[in-house]
């Protein structure tokens, strides 16, 4: 009996006891920029009376803490909220794990605030499962001014330009392209590239619907024939290069292009860029109409019981849509504003025009979900075309043998 | 009588049962978090487990798939380059070090923590570092260039058919001083008389290792080899920390198959299937090892 109760005892001093209400957040948003801007949603948490409990797992992109969230749930101990991406928040919505918001998101008027690519990955059933911090863009060149004036050449706005440049680059001693040779990597500069050359209806086919004859299909076998051109303006130590450590290349001007996420804005302001006057942000050249490839951050709830806890939810996720902070939020991130209805001016430039492409792809349509941050498919599918993506991209393969070793990896894991 | 054998007993009764009741905590705690998850895994990879484990049965289904997987196969041929060399090689040279060091050297007592110390960083350290001293941009190729070989070629972590290999030369140098310790162990603990008898019998020094030393060291290669196999098998630190797998995905072991499958693709069913034929292999080879040896020598 009186093992039970110090076993009682232990697992109560174990769990949060506090007295003022608390919501605890798990995520993977460790680095300067990321903590940052988490900072500007627990100011208003805390100004709002409720306790934050940080539960930073660092590592991985979020693999690390991924992990540590199936242990927790496994022992019954979910967080309240937690950092997670695309599929998997209809995963863990679909394992009935996730609670929602719905009142305060009507309330408020969440329907109208957020474009309808966000809502397809936070609101699941007709239920705001998940809050949305921001928006990425995927399919974007970061360029180095200096490299350009070099060869006195303008952006390219074609992947004729583009291709054309790389041998004026290396004349001039500078690498076409940096990119550093990790798996996932490769999987967005191959999103990019497929939004690029087959436009957003291809996308659509081949990425989200994984339709056999599209993904096998002419179009497909461009995509790789592009690939393979950008496979020949690397350098020769790409291989297993940290991201940051390409866009790197590109700040000194070693390198005249990365193709990268926006989140490389951050590594362009840490060393004082500006955007303009030193590197530019520009889509990746559009063959078949414009699209937006996006990836949105959001913290997805757990079910609570407690009604403090739900209470606790709802400050937090009013704080996360207020929009003081998704602006305070994405200027620290470098990512945009989940919401479009709100003022943006204050942002860069290049905030300011990936904002304005995203209210206008939404509109029009063409606006589509990352395949690399398993927005598009699930992360098995994800897993197997990665492992053919970057088997393509370190290899001689000829682009239709990309293209049919990538359809057979995607049919072998749906 | 009724009254008085308790007493007698129960001090011997005490002393029979205060070793397991000892030993029983770790007992039990070893029997549920090793064999009963062993068993956990086992049961998983016959279910239809996704991204948390589920209980549908669906009988070899993972068995079939992870087997028709080419990235399973890369994985598999990387584990048997990987383990045979690494086995191979760190003998050898443990074996080799630990002859050289046996013969009476000054400074010995310098050199064999030199060579030992490699083994006290874990596999972090030492992945992290080779993968700077191999890359061709800052590391080897780069100081020869500095210093004028400029022919001179060295980018085997760059090429995903030699990648394999810079993964043996890492693992190899952070065990070999082991090795070395244990055969040196192993040569201390030869009974000099036998030596002696041999040299007076006009043995070489060379006949002398390889018909008297060598066999007499049989408990050492026992020990060593079962320490390298299973470092070989559970290798997965070295490869995230000096190549991340790639280039491509050309130097995936099974280890990292099975993380990357249970914990990051959400299909725990082939990660659990993964980890079992891991297991099997394991016991594969160490099984018929084990009872050989140990059969010969009770």
């Amino acid at each position: 009996m009186r093992y039970l109760s110090i076993t009682t005892l232990l697992l109560a001093t174990a769990s949060p006891v506090l007295a003022e209400p608390s919501v605890e957040v798990m995520h993977f948003w460790t680095s300067g920029g990321e903590a940052a801007a988490l900072g500007a949603v627990r100011d208003k948490v805390v100004a709002d009376g409720v306790a934050w409990v940080d539960a930073p797992v660092a590592g991985g992109g979020g693999d690390a803490a991924k992990t540590a969230l199936q242990t927790r749930i496994a022992s019954g101990n979910p967080p309240a909220a937690m950092l997670m991406l695309g599929q998997n928040i209809i995963d863990w919505a679909n394992e009935g794990l996730l609670g929602n918001v719905d009142t305060l998101a009507a309330a408020q008027g969440w329907d109208a605030a957020l474009p309808q690519a966000v809502k397809d990955f936070t609101k699941i059933d007709g239920h705001y499962v998940s809050v949305p911090t921001n928006v990425h863009r995927t399919d974007m060149i970061w360029a180095s001014k200096a490299a350009f004036d070099k060869i006195g050449a303008a952006y390219p706005t074609t992947w004729e330009e583009l291709n054309a440049l790389a041998p004026k680059f290396i004349e001039a001693g500078i690498i076409p392209l940096a990119h550093g040779g990790q798996a996932w990597q490769e999987a967005y500069m191959f999103e990019a590239v497929a939004a690029g050359v087959g436009g957003a209806d291809f996308y659509r086919k081949a990425l989200i619907e994984l339709d056999d004859a599209t993904l096998r299909g002419p179009d497909m076998v461009a995509v790789f024939d592009q690939m393979a051109a950008l496979r020949g303006m690397v350098d020769e130590n790409f291989s297993g290069r940290d991201w940051n450590l390409a866009s790197a290349m590109v700040i000194k001007g070693e390198a005249a292009m990365q193709i990268m996420g926006d989140w490389a804005k951050g590594e362009f302001i840490n060393a004082g860029k500006l955007a303009g006057a030193d590197y530019a942000c520009i889509p990746v050249p559009k063959a078949k109409g414009d699209s937006f490839v996006y990836l949105v951050n959001s913290l997805s709830l757990f079910t609570q019981t407690d009604p403090d806890l739900i209470a606790a939810q709802e400050v937090l996720a009013s704080a996360i849509m207020d929009p003081a902070v998704q602006v305070a939020f994405n200027q620290a991130k470098g990512a945009i504003p989940a919401r479009t209805d709100i003022d943006v001016s204050i942002m860069d430039a290049c905030a300011q025009e990936t904002s304005a492409a995203l209210g206008s792809n939404d509109a029009g349509g063409t606006a589509v979900p990352t395949f690399a941050g398993t927005h598009a498919a699930n992360a098995a599918v994800v897993g197997a075309a990665t492992d053919a993506i970057t088997a393509f991209f370190n290899s001689e393969m000829t682009a239709a043998e990309g293209a049919t070793s990538l359809a057979d990896a995607i049919a072998a894991a749906r | 009588m009724a009254h008085s054998a308790p007493s007698v007993d129960f001090r011997t009764r005490l002393q029979e049962w205060i070793p397991k009741l000892v030993l029983s905590p770790s007992l039990a705690a070893m029997l549920i978090f090793v064999y009963g998850f062993i068993a956990f895994t086992i049961y998983l990879s016959f279910t239809d487990s996704k991204m948390l484990p589920s209980y549908d049965w669906v009988g070899f289904e993972n068995f079939a798939k992870l087997w028709n997987l080419s990235a399973w196969w890369v994985a598999v041929v990387n584990l048997m380059i990987f383990a045979s060399l690494y086995i191979i090689i760190c003998t050898v040279i443990g074996l080799t070090l630990a002859i050289l060091l046996d013969q009476k050297i000054r400074g010995e007592g310098v050199l064999r923590p030199i060579y030992l110390y490699p083994m006290a960083l874990s596999f972090i350290v030492t992945g992290t570092a080779w993968k700077w001293i191999m890359d061709p941009g800052i590391g080897i190729e780069n100081s020869m260039h500095l210093w004028g070989w400029t022919s001179f070629q060295f980018n085997w972590i760059k090429d995903r058919d030699m990648a394999i290999y810079t993964v043996v030369i890492a693992a190899v140098w952070q065990t070999s001083g082991f090795v070395m310790a244990m055969f040196l162990a192993g040569l201390r603990g030869i009974d000099n008389e036998i030596l002696k008898a041999a040299q007076i019998d006009g043995a070489s020094n060379f006949s002398l290792y390889r018909r008297i030393v060598i066999p007499l060291l049989r408990p050492a290669f026992l020990s060593a080899f079962v320490i390298l196999a299973h470092l070989a098998v559970k290798s997965y630190d070295l490869i995230i920390a000096l190549t991340g797998g790639g280039p491509g995905r050309a130097t995936e072991l099974p280890a990292t198959f099975m993380y990357s499958y249970t914990f990051t693709r959400n299909s725990m069913g082939i990660g659990a299937a993964s980890a079992v034929i891991m297991l099997m292999t394991i016991a594969a080879i160490m099984t018929p090892y084990l009872y050989a040896e140990l059969k010969e020598k009770s």
